[in-house]
């Protein structure tokens, strides 16, 4: 479980989030939900730990991620914007590479490797080095690289950015595994079908604030809107009028 | 296992299959060095050896007034060339480089007793030829001072009146002292064999990992990010140190091949001087390989990187270049100095003097503690946001 509270984070004179308080339940996939530039991504280095927020707290399974960075990023796993893998490096060697740094001796290493290589049906890359991998091909091992320690929490920044429809849909499949098998799924995305067709809950960001957090039915009854996606615009075109001076 | 060492043995692999790492590390670093060298001191040494040895060339205008004098220059090793219309302007248009002019009255004076006139023309400017024209002066001097002698002992008057000064010139540099002049460069070389061996990799592994996109999530691991830093140095040290010995190593075989002994020098580059070399130049593989990692995680990308430590590549140069051309004594705080006292100890090495325990602790501290500052300047580098956001 992941609790944000009043988070802001600001770059020189930009204030890139500006209050963002959500909760992301175990057993449910949550979806941070913004146009580009709303914030999402610096939400989630905040979440990750990489950047520290200008105020606010972060809990993450109820340890402060001030306090103890270390633990809370054994507790979840992160697959970042950036998503370079080690191209001189075959995609066992990435994923084994980042057990190692969690941790993990070399037969649980190896064994987790094996684990997230069947469930990402990876088995033909496995052995290749990561130079010339497709884009599809590159998210599956950095997937698979920050799952390796088998967290309870999974942050995804906006995963399935440039993936084909067939990869699309094994990466959803596989996201429902985690959350059927109790995990809680964070993943931003800017994209409606993404989220109306996996979340179970979704926050709407907005030039850095939640403007709406709830489920999609619940989204669509706030905005007055039948379609989503109507209710998308229209609830940001509202976070729009609010931050207007 | 410590998590330093995953990511060293990660960095380690990793570059074994890099050939730019390879590349440098196992052959331009160790080999640049002893090969640039080689020529260097086969260019300046063969060229000295071969003048003093090799027949005089010069244009000689007049010869027949003076058969005498050619023959004994003859003998001397001049070698006459046929005449040439206005020397003066053949030198200076560098068609002729030398050219002895017997003055028309040469005979007339001669044979009177009173001083008879020859001409030296050469052009001092370029470097070859005052060379030459010191040789020539040199044979003409002794003739004359010959001659002198035998006009005194003909008149019934001993020779030595007419030298009242007996000036003899010792030189007390030691074969070994005058190789180290021309040495004076080795230890750059060396230094500059570090610099190489670990230049890529300290490149690679941080502005190449952010170039890359990668230093992001691996900064998301529950690992503190200097014991991530300190798995990078120390695969940067590693491959500088694997330069370093390889370095050594060549320059050892090239000694075998530097025409020292024609010259009467000796250079102590043997086992001794490896045996003590290694060990001592450890802190500054270290200083080198923090100087770099830290300049490469403040650089934006790659490409600012390579200008960078290109750069700073050259710093090592200033000792070199002032203890080759201006002559310092060697004092103790110097010792105190990185990089300087390294120079100092390697070249009393190579002059096969006696190095002082205390100077090589005393560098070897001074150098650690160097390292000790610019790890924490790197470390607060590592551990900042801006790091750590690729792109």
């Amino acid at each position: 479980m992941i609790e944000a509270r009043g988070l802001s984070k600001s770059f020189g004179d930009r204030r890139a989030v500006d209050g963002v308080s959500f909760v992301a339940r175990d057993g449910e996939i949550t979806g941070l939900l913004g146009p580009n530039g709303a914030g999402k991504t610096t939400t989630l280095r905040m979440l990750y730990t990489l950047l520290k927020p200008d105020a606010g707290t972060i809990e993450v399974d109820g340890r402060d991620a001030q306090r103890e960075p270390l633990a809370v990023r054994r507790a979840l796993g992160a697959l970042p914007d950036a998503r370079g893998l080690y191209t001189r490096l075959t995609a066992r060697e990435n994923i084994e590479y980042f057990a190692r740094l969690h941790g993990l001796d070399a037969a649980q290493a190896r064994a987790r490797a094996d684990a997230l290589i069947a469930a990402l049906g990876m088995q033909e890359l496995a052995a290749r080095r990561t130079a010339g991998f497709s884009q599809g091909e590159r998210v599956k091992t950095a997937i698979a690289r920050a799952l390796v320690h088998d967290p309870r929490n999974v942050l995804l920044d906006e995963p399935t950015n440039g993936l084909d429809v067939a990869a699309t849909r094994s990466l959803r499949e596989f996201l429902r595994g985690l959350k059927a098998a109790g995990r809680c799924v964070l993943l931003s995305t800017h994209l409606m079908q993404e989220v109306a067709a996996l979340c179970d809950r979704i926050v709407v960001i907005a030039h850095g604030r939640v403007v709406a957090d709830g489920t999609a039915d619940e989204l669509r009854r706030l905005a007055g809107e039948p379609q989503l996606e109507d209710a998308f615009m229209r609830l940001i075109e509202r976070g729009d009028a609010g931050a207007a001076p | 296992m410590n998590p330093a060492l995953v990511v060293y043995l990660k960095e380690c692999r990793e570059s074994l299959r890099d050939r730019r790492v390879l590349v440098n590390t196992l052959l331009l670093g160790p080999l640049l060095g002893p090969l640039m060298f080689l020529m260097l001191v086969k260019l300046v040494v063969g060229r000295e050896l071969v003048k003093s040895e090799q027949p005089l060339p010069a244009v000689v205008i007049g010869a027949e007034r003076a058969p005498e004098l050619i023959d004994a220059l003859r003998q001397m090793g001049l070698k006459p060339l046929p005449p040439v219309a206005n020397p003066e302007l053949a030198v200076r248009e560098q068609r002729i480089d030398l050219c002895l002019r017997v003055a028309a009255d040469y005979g007339a004076h001669w044979r009177s007793g009173r001083p008879a006139q020859v001409e030296v023309i050469y052009d001092s400017s370029r470097r070859e030829a005052q060379g030459d024209a010191d040789r020539l002066r040199a044979m003409l001097e002794s003739y004359s001072h010959r001659n002198g002698a035998l006009r005194l002992l003909a008149r019934g008057l001993s020779p030595g009146i007419a030298t009242p000064l007996a000036v003899a010139v010792r030189d007390t540099a030691t074969a070994q002292a005058r190789g180290a002049l021309l040495f004076a460069m080795l230890p750059y070389m060396l230094v500059l064999t570090i610099f190489i061996g670990g230049l890529w990799l300290a490149i690679d592994s941080t502005a190449g990992e952010r170039e890359r996109a990668s230093l992001e999530p691996l900064f998301i691991n529950p690992v503190p990010r200097d014991r991530l830093l300190l798995g990078k140095l120390m695969g940067t040290a590693t491959f500088s140190l694997l330069s370093l010995v390889l370095g050594l190593l060549a320059f050892l075989l090239a000694a075998r091949f530097m025409p020292t002994a024609e010259l009467g020098l000796s250079l102590a580059l043997d086992l001794r001087f490896f045996a003590i070399a290694l060990p001592m130049l450890l802190p500054l593989v270290l200083l080198i390989c923090v100087t770099q990692v830290l300049i490469a995680a403040g650089a934006r990308s790659v490409r600012e990187a390579q200008t960078y430590l290109g750069l700073a590549q050259l710093v090592p140069l200033i000792p070199s270049v002032m203890l080759s051309v201006v002559p310092i004594k060697a004092q103790l705080w110097m010792y105190a100095v990185p990089l300087l006292g390294q120079q100092l100890a390697l070249m009393r090495l190579l002059r096969a003097e006696p190095v002082a325990g205390l100077t090589l602790a005393l560098s070897a501290l001074a150098t650690l503690l160097a390292v000790a500052v610019l790890f924490l300047l790197a470390r607060r580098s590592y551990e900042s946001e801006r790091l750590a956001l690729s792109g």
